[in-house]
């Protein structure tokens, strides 16, 4: 019986290339969307695969690979992923932000800083910021290419005029270094800051829609706005019921039947670090 | 009124052939600030063509146009780099289509649609891009309250009167109208040229006029010009036209217009 | 005396070719000139030619040979020879047309339709219009009428409206046609009192009146146009 054997990290040595060329691309211009032969994957689009790609045409043997979905590395997709990688690339995986040297992440952002050394792979289902007011690819290539982007601020405007302020709470569009304006994938806007002049490279890789795009290390970012209605990261009012932590991006739970609710970090690793440094600091108090 | 004023529009020879169809053949004119000038002509004259040249949407088969741009330079609208042409046609120009769901963005609110060129040019403060649309609206005549509503919401009336608000808000220099009352009722074709009557006074526009209604024509242009398959026959003042026609087509258009 | 307004040889042709090219001749060898201050007056039967002139002089037809010439702020334009951009310069600021009816836009005030060449010509709207309120109150045109389209108004009214549109922007010629045709004797007066006063001021005029009685209070001539009838 042969047992089917993969290249290391699933993917074969000429893709890869393909895959950096993309990259290479992306990072020589900011906030561009580069085309890229997306592949045919072992998941279903939708799952990931542009992630998968692009971690799977960086990574090298001693890299340490970090998996998040929504903050959590314990979720179905996020386990799933992470297996991937062991199996196809037998790299170590941690759940440690600051031990990964890449971190593929659906929907969030690490609440601790990343540094140099660390790259930073999105998920991206639709990774084109005017495709909801313009249908036309034909369109929107053109207005990017001619940095005609009033309609961006036209969706804004409809936001206010309808809603009293900007109701775009993710996947807030943001302009990459006064040029490009980009998608961030379904990021909260909380997170929206961290993307400037972040130290680590930022890679946002879409499958089913076959683009790339980049974040070069200590490139500004800004979210798009009005004078007069400025950006405002968006947190829920609240404390981690877990870590007590009142700066991190929380999600809502539902405790009991009874419908009580409580928060917690949505950033798992960063919960359990805060509560972990706690246990220390009582056991030294302690003693 | 300077004489020696340079023209604002000047159309030298412009001919497209679609393969071995003519669509229009060497019209020449020229067109000064403050003036409307009407093409006037029946279904395949090659009007709405000619208006298709002049914008740039149609590249010619021969000839050009010239546009004196702001700065006084006088430049082929066809040889502007395409970002250049794209902020010309957001700022100077104006194109009012015959249906107004081609110019104007149904999705979006009415205020979004007037404050869109505000903001494809660099307007960055709500409060003042929506005074704005409301201020404009007001000068065609909607009522301010439906600012936030969609177009889809409007009469066609409405409809047409808010794509000139849309265009105008970048005070063009520019105003191309193909057919702008085509398809109205009466009543409301009285009120939208009442309106472009005014404002084109007021704001002493340039206007190309594509239609088919001599009266329409008779009301607003100064200069006429009729086409027949692809090529001017006759051109004019107005009333020169329509009063003493020289030309056979022009006396047949002239006189197939039943009086009320 | 200074001419102002000089026509040599005019000659007009109507082509009909709808009625497969039938040529209608109008006029020619029209000759005649006016000076400043001066009112001519054409008389002659209907269809003599007398509005075929007028508007001619105006540049709403185009004449087949001859010249016609304007003389104004020292220049000499030959209407006949005119750029249509010339032309409209030329109406803005040198020759008025009194037609003999009011081409009604919809929905435009009385006032407005007034006010409008002065407007066009850079005056303040709201000067423009109270010169255009004076002038009506003049012609007797009631004030509650001022903010009403002409459209509904009767023949008198709208021929009157028609005159102080002209008359306000106090041009050196006037041309008019059957100024009086539909007024009654009151408002006659009050024309034709404009008229006079007009010419004590340098403007010319030619004018087409059938009413023997305005005819010999404006007239300082008269032609008679028949004699540039061209024979059949």
């Amino acid at each position: 019986m042969n047992a089917p054997a993969y290249n290391f990290a699933y993917l074969d040595e000429q893709t890869k290339r393909m895959i950096r060329r993309a990259i290479l691309k992306a990072v020589a211009i900011p906030g561009y969307q580069v085309p890229f032969a997306s592949r045919e994957m072992p998941m279903p689009y939708g799952w990931g695969t542009g992630g998968v790609q692009v971690t799977a045409a960086i990574l090298g043997p001693s890299d340490v690979l970090k998996v998040i979905d929504q903050g959590a590395d314990d979720t179905t997709n996020a386990v799933s992923i992470r297996n991937f990688f062991r199996r196809t690339a037998g790299v170590r995986t941690t759940t440690s932000t600051q031990q990964a040297t890449v971190i593929q992440t659906r929907h969030r952002i690490p609440e601790a800083p990343l540094s140099s050394d660390q790259i930073l792979v999105f998920q991206v289902p639709i990774p084109e910021p005017l495709r909801f007011l313009e249908p036309r690819e034909t369109e929107t290539r053109r207005m990017h290419a001619l940095a005609d982007y009033g309609l961006m601020h036209v969706k804004l405007y409809e936001d206010i005029a309808r809603h009293g302020h900007i109701a775009t709470t993710y996947a807030y569009p943001v302009q990459v270094a006064g040029r490009y304006i980009m998608d961030p994938s379904p990021t909260p806007k909380f997170d929206n800051p961290k993307m400037s002049d972040c130290p680590a490279l930022q890679l946002f890789g879409a499958g089913r829609e076959k683009r790339i795009y980049a974040i070069p290390p200590y490139t500004h970012v800004i979210s798009l706005d009005f004078e007069d209605h400025p950006f405002e990261r968006y947190r829920l009012d609240g404390t981690c019921a877990l870590c007590g932590a009142t700066d991190s991006f929380l999600d809502e739970v539902i405790a009991d039947d009874r419908g009580g609710r409580i928060f917690v970090c949505s950033d798992t690793d960063y919960c359990e670090k805060r509560r972990s440094e706690q246990a220390i600091a009582t056991e030294s108090s302690r003693g | 009124m300077a004489d020696e004023e340079a023209p604002l529009l000047i159309a030298e020879g412009l001919s497209k052939w679609y393969g071995r169809q003519l669509g229009c053949r060497d019209v020449s004119f020229e067109l000064y600030e403050g003036e409307v000038i009407a093409v006037v002509g029946e279904s395949g004259s090659g009007k709405s063509t000619l208006l298709q040249l002049l914008c740039g949407e149609l590249t010619p088969s021969a000839g050009k146009v010239l546009y004196r741009m702001r700065n006084g330079v006088t430049r082929d609208p066809a040889l502007l780099g395409d970002a250049e042409r794209r902020f010309l046609a957001r700022t100077d120009w104006g194109l009012v289509h015959q249906d107004a769901t081609l110019g104007l963005r149904m999705a979006v609110s009415a205020g979004a649609n007037v404050g869109d060129r505000l903001m494809a040019v660099g307007w960055r403060h709500y409060g003042r891009i929506r005074d704005t649309a409301a201020g404009w609206l007001d000068r065609v005549e909607i009522d301010r309250a439906r600012i936030d509503d969609s177009p889809r919401t409007y009469s066609g009336g409405m409809r047409q009167r808010l794509q000139i608000a849309r265009n105008l808000v970048s005070q063009p220099r520019l105003v191309l109208m193909d057919e702008p009352t085509g398809g109205l009722d009466v009543s409301v074709q009285a009120r939208l040229l009442d309106l472009i009557r005014g404002l084109v006074a007021d704001l002493k526009l340039s206007v190309v006029i594509v239609t088919h209604d001599l009266a329409v024509a008779r009301l607003l242009s100064h200069r006429i010009m009729v086409m027949k398959d692809g090529e001017v026959i006759e051109s004019g003042l107005t009333d020169q036209v329509l009063e003493d026609p020289r030309e056979p087509y022009s006396q047949l258009l002239v006189s197939s217009t039943l009086p009320p | 005396m200074t001419v102002a307004l000089e026509l040599r040889e005019v000659a007009k042709t109507f082509t009909m070719h709808l009625q497969g090219g039938v040529l209608l001749p109008c006029v020619a060898g029209v000759s005649f000139s006016v000076q400043a201050g001066e009112c001519i007056v054409l008389a002659g039967p209907s269809g003599a030619g007398k509005s075929t002139i007028l508007k001619m002089v105006f540049g709403s037809y185009r004449c087949d040979r001859g010249r016609i010439v304007v003389h104004h702020g020292g220049q000499c334009i030959d209407v006949a020879g005119a750029s249509p951009r010339q032309i409209l310069t030329l109406r803005r600021g040198t020759i008025g047309y009194v037609s003999q009816f009011l081409r009604a836009i919809p929905r435009v005030p009385a006032l407005d339709v007034v006010a409008e060449p002065l407007v066009a010509n850079g005056a303040v709207r709201e000067e423009a219009r109270e010169l255009a309120g004076h002038l009506l109150g003049r012609l007797d045109v009631a004030q509650r009428l001022w903010a009403l389209p002409p459209a509904t108004f009767s023949g008198g009214e709208q021929q009157r409206v028609n005159i102080a549109r002209s008359f306000l922007p106090d041009l050196p010629i006037l041309l008019l046609d059957e100024p009086t045709a539909s007024l009654d004797a009151v408002s006659a007066t009050s024309v034709i009192d404009l008229i006079a006063e007009r010419k004590r001021r340098g403007t010319s005029i030619v004018a087409i009146v059938h009413d023997p009685d305005v005819r010999d209070r404006i007239a300082d001539t008269v032609i008679d146009v028949t004699r540039f009838a061209v024979a059949a």
